[in-house]
């Protein structure tokens, strides 16, 4: 991906004055991005147009009804006029193109362009299609709104009014149901059969199964996680697990999730203790020398008490990759000091680290703590399937800290399989109804509750209100990873990613970019 | 002119709502023949919007045909801000019916010549061939839209500095802060609103009771600037009980002993169910 253009040139506007003035135009340049961003007001077609003003490629005076030719361009793409009959409003933003062009500009300035004549027919491409009789999470609440969707994007229906004078092309009844930002699983280790950690030549198809058998479960985005492994695995498997938009194909996956394995001996759980490994000696340059690189990597999973821990975490936070602590034996100050380096998340809080004591609470203090940076929260990932972590305990996290808890499945291969005896990692796993375990002990080998039961099951067990627990598997994951103007919410601009659910958070269907992608049986008459 | 009371706020909205509904109807809208009608804002005519989407809901009232005219917008502050004019008709009222967004005409705040969008707004009305009726509310000083005290009684379209009362009244849309509240406003003239076939003004409320006393009891008097409405040939005035604490108890009586002949005009309620 080449680096994005150095500056953006001034923008152009041109305003058409109704029938009767001239077509004023203050000023006229290209230059804009080279991300397009569909759905933000009328799209004017692919990159590649240019703004011009009036006689230079108009017919002369805009007016409404009559016939104007208009070109929009972009910098590092020529080309593409496109002619239009019949102009109302035309009004393309452009945005500096991000390093992760998959997931849309997440940064960089962005300039406005307007173009705008009264009268006369829209003239943007995508459907508009508007989603009634719901209630959708939006402002941390659940609103009796309509929810409004064009080029794969949430659309502010007031701006379509009053500027492009528009109405929907489609209206979708939603049957009373509620409307969820897409559920974001940062911690699953494979599912349906397929281990994300086992070194295929194939490991893309496996991904690709679990993605879109997540997707009646309410996942439109996730983080594949390996577990500690050994070095020739993450080279095999690493490059083969790509950061990829979700579609009908099934959920985006937004970045590996590396846990292990500079992990605790004691805290390892399920993970080999044969692939444990440590950085003391050469800190960053052992961490890249195990995994072989860093592309594709989102989320890494550490202990915060091996050596030289700080510095892996801030060369890992200046990556912008996440830094989570887990399978851990650290006590508050180390984990307040990993905090300040830059560790933003904690894996599957109570599993895998030492237990709350009174005069040191060890990781689980970090969600009371008033030693993090200023102005920042620690987000922790929490197993709900009942199994993992005692209801109990479950709410006294949440009420602690509500605003930093992330559902996670932390499911493994057997997920959806039922039981019996299956892989993961380099170790065998027995199942037996909702619960998994190391094969021949009591040590609990990930989950098989899939995302939407989790999500009832925090519902249920902290008596919490339904939008909690909906930011809890939307926002607050989106959030984690820096994405919340995009993911894991239903603000206007941001990707139609969501999920239809009834009253008792059942997944009746699932979307993705505004297309369906997945629905119950009794839906589909 | 009309004087109906009603018991109550939700009465007088109900009333209000049902002539609405019953005049679109009758006039028979179609492709070639729009109802034109002209709209308010504030904390009145809210229950009467309610009542129509309601009527819309229900498949009774279609407004596809149907233009409106907003009276007002203030100057200056954004079209999506909340508390803009353009917020509120979209909020209460545009998003739940199916007006054409093309026929929703309001007064752009945000114009770079404000007089020439005031200009603009007139032509645009004469161009849809007047208004059918005109919707409008009172301010406890007096004023229809925002044509403050002493505004001429055949003003136009324009730009208007508020006066401190409907700052002050506006305030608490704003948080109290009364240096958010926007001191300008484009809104239409008297001599505007006069110009519609029919004008409808809700009253509500005891706080605008002395107004109400002042509109009708009292004589044309550009302070009072809904006293204009007494040389209007056909004015409706819907209030509640409240609003005419400040009338004279005959004058009461008298509309009120002529209820059941206003309630004709509501009663029976048409429905374009039955027009199909």
């Amino acid at each position: 991906m080449e680096p994005p253009p150095a500056a953006l040139a001034a923008r152009a506007v041109a305003q058409c004055v109704g029938p009767t003035g001239p077509w004023r135009r203050t000023v006229s340049n290209k230059v804009l991005g080279c991300d397009w961003i569909p759905g933000c007001g009328s799209l004017v077609g692919a990159p590649g147009s240019r703004v011009a003003g009036p006689g230079r490629r108009g017919r002369g005076p805009g007016h409404p009804g009559r016939r104007c030719r208009v070109t929009v361009a972009c910098a590092g793409h020529v080309g593409a006029r496109i002619t239009w009959a019949r102009l109302s409003q035309l009004r393309v933003t452009c945005a500096r193109p991000s390093s992760r062009p998959e997931l849309g500009a997440e940064s960089g300035a962005s300039r406005s362009v307007g173009l705008r004549m009264r009268g006369g027919q829209g003239a943007a491409r995508a459907p508009v299609i508007q989603f009634t009789n719901c209630r959708i999470l939006r402002g941390r609440a659940l609103l009796r709104e309509d929810l409004w969707v064009r080029g794969g994007s949430i659309l502010d229906p007031e701006k379509l009014f009053f500027e492009e004078r528009r109405v929907a092309d489609e209206q979708r009844d939603c049957g009373g149901c509620i409307l969820a930002p897409g559920f974001i699983d940062v911690q699953i280790n494979g599912g349906f059969g397929v281990d994300f950690s086992q070194a295929t030549e194939d490991v893309g198809s496996g991904v690709a199964l679990v993605a879109r058998r997540i997707l009646p479960h309410g996942v439109t985005s996730f983080c594949p996680t390996l577990v500690t492994s050994p070095p020739e695995v993450y080279r095999k498997v690493l490059p083969q697990i790509p950061v990829k938009s979700g579609g009908p194909h099934g959920a985006g996956v937004l970045g590996v999730h590396l846990e292990g394995p500079f992990i605790s001996r004691e805290k390892r759980g399920a993970h080999p203790e044969a692939h444990l490994r440590s950085f003391e000696a050469n800190a960053f340059q052992d961490l890249l020398a195990i995994y072989g690189g860093l592309d594709n990597v989102r989320i890494v999973t550490l202990a915060p008490e091996l050596g030289r821990s700080h510095e892996v975490i801030r060369a890992l936070t200046a990556l912008g990759i996440c830094v989570s602590l887990g399978h851990s034996v650290a006590d508050l100050g180390t984990a307040e000091e990993a905090v300040q380096s830059g560790a933003t998340f904690i894996t599957h809080l109570f599993n895998a680290m030492l237990p709350f004591h009174h005069r040191d609470p060890g990781i689980v203090g970090l969600l009371t703590s008033d030693r993090l940076p200023l102005g920042r929260h620690i987000f922790y990932g929490m197993i709900a399937d009942g199994i993992h972590t005692n209801p109990a305990a479950l709410r006294i996290a949440h009420r602690a800290h509500p605003e930093g808890l992330v559902l996670v499945t932390d499911a493994v291969p057997a997920l959806g399989l039922g039981n019996g005896r299956h892989t993961l990692g380099q170790q065998e796993v027995e199942v037996d109804g909702l619960t998994a375990y190391v094969a021949g002990t009591n040590t609990l080998s990930g989950s098989i509750a899939p995302m939407d039961t989790c999500v009832r099951h925090f519902l249920q067990a902290t008596g919490c209100s339904v939008e909690s627990a909906l930011e809890a598997a939307s926002l607050h994951p989106a959030q984690l990873l820096g994405l919340e103007k995009h993911k894991g919410t239903l603000d206007f601009g941001a990707d139609a990613d969501f999920v239809v659910l009834d009253d008792s958070l059942h997944v009746r269907a699932t979307y993705i970019s505004g297309e369906l992608v997945w629905q119950a049986e009794e839906a589909r008459q | 002119m009309r004087l109906v009371i009603l018991d109550n706020y939700d009465l007088a909205s109900e009333w209000a709502a049902k002539y609405i509904c019953n005049r679109i109807i009758q006039f028979r809208p179609g492709q070639d023949r729009y109802f034109t009608l002209g709209l308010p804002t504030g904390s009145t005519p809210l229950g009467c919007y309610k009542k129509l989407i309601e009527y819309h809901k229900n498949g009774d009232l279609s407004f596809k045909y149907v233009k409106t005219f907003n009276m007002d917008e203030y100057v200056g502050l954004p079209r999506n801000h909340p508390e803009s004019y353009h917020s509120y008709m979209w909020n209460n009222f545009f998003k739940h019916i199916d007006i054409d967004p093309n026929n929703a005409h309001i007064l752009d705040g945000n114009a770079t010549d404000l007089q020439a969008e005031c200009d603009a707004f007139e032509k645009k009305i004469k161009e849809a061939g007047g208004i059918d009726l005109f919707v409008g509310g009172i301010g406890p000083d007096g004023h229809i839209a925002f044509n403050e005290p002493g505004s001429s009684l055949v003003s136009r379209t324009r730009v208007k500095t508020l006066a401190m009362d409907t700052i002050l009244a506006n305030a608490k849309y704003f948080d109290g802060d009364l240096s958010k509240v926007p001191t300008m406003a484009l809104t239409v003239g008297v001599g505007t609103v006069m110009d519609a076939r029919e004008v409808m003004i809700l009253i509500t409320g005891a706080h605008k009771a002395f107004a109400l006393y002042k509109a009708i009891e009292e004589g044309v008097n550009h302070m009072w600037t809904v006293s204009a409405f007494q040389q209007h040939p056909r004015t409706i005035f819907v209030c509640d009980e409240d609003a005419t604490l400040e009338l004279r108890v005959k004058t009461v009586k008298y509309f009120k002993g002529l209820m059941h002949v206003h309630n004709k005009l509501v009663d029976p309620l048409y429905s374009m169910k039955e027009a199909n």
